[in-house]
């Protein structure tokens, strides 16, 4: 064992008893990169003793749901978990999770446990190094935080990278339906367990900007029979022939209910997942592939998904002022054309834009442009903007045919202050949000006493 | 009154927000009763420009660029003379740099472009840092507000005029203080972010020639209220003037509140 390791352990653990006494929820990345400073090998140190070895799940949306809904089928299973359930996914956000279930010599608690990690898409090769994963999901591929990464082929060019550094027995569970996660296939030896939503509906309006169109293999345009959302569907390759693998897991059916869907999943039968949108479906099957991957009990998949509660600012709804507030994190043109359809669904009255440019927003805001706003032009009544960017979010809700904004203000305050001001029986504020947005907004609203509603979203 | 807008390659090349353009140039014509027409060639279609009023492409990655390449090599004749002949067009980053002599990729492959503007463009490698941040530049229209995100670095031969200078960010190539190119009515730039909606001036610009050139000299576009246009204009020059970091103390407290995670 590291002779540093201790220490890097200690000074993670004052860092997190430090936020937690600032009220800062214990601080999920602090206390992993001052251990990282320590003891650069923290992470593999700290993993090493896991008998359950680590799971990665990583893609450009999904990955927090995905991992929850896992680390839920886990616990039905009766397995131990070291989850960063808090969505910190960088190595440092990896080691915290990993220190808070560790001794003080780094030996973990529970030496059973099965390390399960969302993972940045950036910081995969790190993470493989490190934790030499037996199973890695990846959810999808979309343009994304373009200002970091550049482009979205150097994301793949990432995921290429971290497959070669993989154990030659890693299990992939890849969606099926995302030729760009399904290419990854191309330049792997060892097991793969497809997933897609085979049995959904196309998807109907503006499916938003594809990010993979042509076949790495052959350079041929991809061809679609159906068309989920961007470039996710039943596609093909006419040049070569590749074409959107068989699932080993498949939704057979999906269909809306009043709390969320009913999912029929291949081997699984009926199941009720209280979570909204498409895009949570395609997360389900993720989490059951992985599950699968790692020989779980239909019993405890069943149980996880029907245990599923909307994450962090993922459909989760706030009580404020006898309104109902339904906060959907969107931070990319794939994610918020997904939010918007689900509001369409909704039959969504009143709509707020929360925007932010911060470094963990992406600095650019063009992304707003990509996303199907004018999907909702003639159902919204009243609309809102606010964040940093909130005269850019107006514009934007302006040009996209809905109605001027009631208000448009920078502070989570004077926002919340806005929505108070009108009466109750108005209804409930769908609020799209980028994160550091969702943050701030989270802060005033605990500051005024608002607690988080009921479970299910909608 | 009636517009023909051809968006070239509208699938390919749309990686940041491009798309944002064409919805600007719609709003503003159906705020003033004209009717706009899209169009959007993509490769291997045949495409006529005698049979537009307005042109725009936008940008792509690399992989994409070198797919459109060929394809407007063979439109490229055409449209060269269509816009020398003073058809508006709006070409932005990869659309924009396709617009010059050439373009030389990361791994020294060598994109023909159409040579409207007198230019060339070079990607200085894989490994070099890429011009990305906050964009304000100084033009004819004035202040021009938006973001840039390119690899590759342009260098306008001697008496090729810019879009503008540049205030603040990298423009052209970092070095020399310029920011796109302007021939006829064509504007080329690395500004998104989108750049019209933010930028009604420019918008209008391009609207107004295209205007007159289809209905006479005596064609004009009804003044609008920018209020909102404004407003954002003047929230991103702000944030641009303040600079891109977000200073030390903003990314302690972020980290000390659960990091620069981004989640999901």
């Amino acid at each position: 064992m590291n002779a540093r390791i201790p220490l890097a352990l200690g000074a993670a653990r004052a860092a997190a008893a430090l936020g937690r006494r600032l009220g800062r929820g214990g601080g999920t990345a602090l206390p992993g990169l001052l251990a990282e400073r320590i003891a650069p090998d923290a992470a593999s140190a700290l993993a090493r003793p896991l008998a359950g070895g680590a799971v990665l799940v990583t893609g450009t949306n999904g990955k927090t749901t995905t991992a929850r809904l896992l680390a839920g089928m886990l616990t039905a299973a009766g397995r131990p978990v070291v989850h960063n359930r808090e969505g910190s996914n960088l190595t440092r956000g990896i080691v915290s999770a990993l220190a808070a279930a560790a001794d003080w010599r780094g030996r973990p608690r529970d030496a059973r446990a099965i390390a399960l990690m969302e993972t940045d898409e950036a910081a995969l090769p790190a993470a493989v190094r490190a934790l030499r994963p037996r199973a890695a999901a990846f959810t999808n591929l979309f343009r994304d935080q373009l200002d970091r990464y550049g482009e979205v082929e150097t994301v793949a060019a990432r995921w290429r990278e971290a497959l070669a550094l993989l154990p030659p027995d890693a299990t992939l569970a890849l969606n099926a339906d995302d030729p760009a996660v399904a290419e990854l296939a191309l330049d792997w030896r060892g097991p793969v367990h497809w997933h897609s939503l085979a049995g959904a509906r196309a998807g109907t309006g503006d499916p938003g900007p594809a990010d993979a169109r042509w076949c790495r293999a052959c350079g041929a345009a991809y061809r679609y029979a159906a068309r989920y959302a961007a470039h996710l569907g039943d596609w093909r390759c006419d040049g070569c022939g590749r074409a959107r693998p068989v699932p080993d897991t498949a939704a057979l059916a999906v269909e809306r209910a009043p709390d969320g869907l009913r999912l029929d999943v291949s081997g699984l039968g009926e199941t009720l997942l209280p979570l909204r949108g498409l895009y949570n479906a395609g997360n389900a099957l993720a989490a059951v592939a992985l599950a699968r991957v790692l020989g779980l009990p239909p019993d405890a998949i069943r149980a996880g998904l029907a245990a599923a509660r909307p994450a962090f600012g993922r459909g989760e709804t706030v009580e404020f002022g006898g309104r109902r507030l339904r906060l959907l994190l969107c931070k990319n043109p794939a994610g918020a054309t997904e939010a918007l359809r689900l509001l369409a669904e909704d039959g969504a009255a009143e709509v707020a834009f929360l925007l932010n440019d911060r470094f963990a927003d992406g600095r650019d805001v063009s992304w707003i442009w990509d996303a199907g706003f004018e999907r909702l032009a003639g159902n919204v009544r009243r609309c809102r903007a606010g964040g940093d960017r909130a005269a850019d979010a107006a514009l934007r809700l302006r040009y996209a045919g809905w109605p001027a904004p009631a208000s448009v203000t920078r502070s989570p305050a004077a926002f919340l202050d806005a929505v108070a001001a009108a009466p109750a029986r108005d209804g409930p504020v769908d609020v799209l949000v980028t994160y550091t947005a969702l943050l701030d907004l989270r802060a005033e609203l605990s500051r005024r006493g608002a607690v988080a509603g009921a479970a299910v979203s909608g | 009154m009636r517009l023909r807008l051809a968006h070239l390659y509208p699938d390919v090349m749309n990686v940041y927000g491009d798309r944002g353009n064409v919805i600007a140039l719609r709003h503003r014509c159906e705020a003033r009763g004209i009717a706009l027409d899209v169009r959007g060639p993509g490769i291997g279609d045949a495409f006529d420009p005698a049979e537009c009023d307005l042109l725009v492409i936008g940008g792509g990655e690399d992989r994409e660029q070198r797919r459109v390449a060929p394809d407007l090599a063979a439109k490229g004749p055409a449209i060269r003379a269509a816009i020398e002949a003073g058809l508006p067009a709006l070409a932005v980053c990869g659309g924009f740099q396709l617009f010059g002599e050439r373009y030389v990729d990361a791994d020294g492959g060598v994109l023909p472009g159409i040579g409207l503007f007198r230019m060339e463009t070079r990607h200085p490698g894989a490994g070099a840092a890429r011009a990305t941040g906050n964009v304000l530049v100084r033009t004819e229209f004035g202040e021009a507000v938006g973001f840039e995100n390119h690899g590759g670095r342009t260098w306008l031969a001697q008496g090729q005029a810019p879009f503008g200078a540049v205030a603040v960010g990298r423009g052209n190539n970092g070095a020399d203080g310029t920011e796109g190119a302007r021939t006829a009515n064509a504007i080329g730039t690395y500004l998104h972010g989108s750049l019209l909606p933010r930028n009604p001036a420019v918008a209008d610009f391009l609207l107004g020639a295209a205007l007159r050139r289809r209905y006479g000299a005596g064609a004009g576009l009804a003044p609008l209220d920018d209020a909102a246009e404004r407003a954002a204009r003047a929230e991103a020059g702000a944030i641009a003037r303040r600079g891109k970091g977000e200073g030390a103390w903003r990314r302690l407290r972020g980290l000390a509140a659960g990091g620069w995670r981004r989640g999901d």
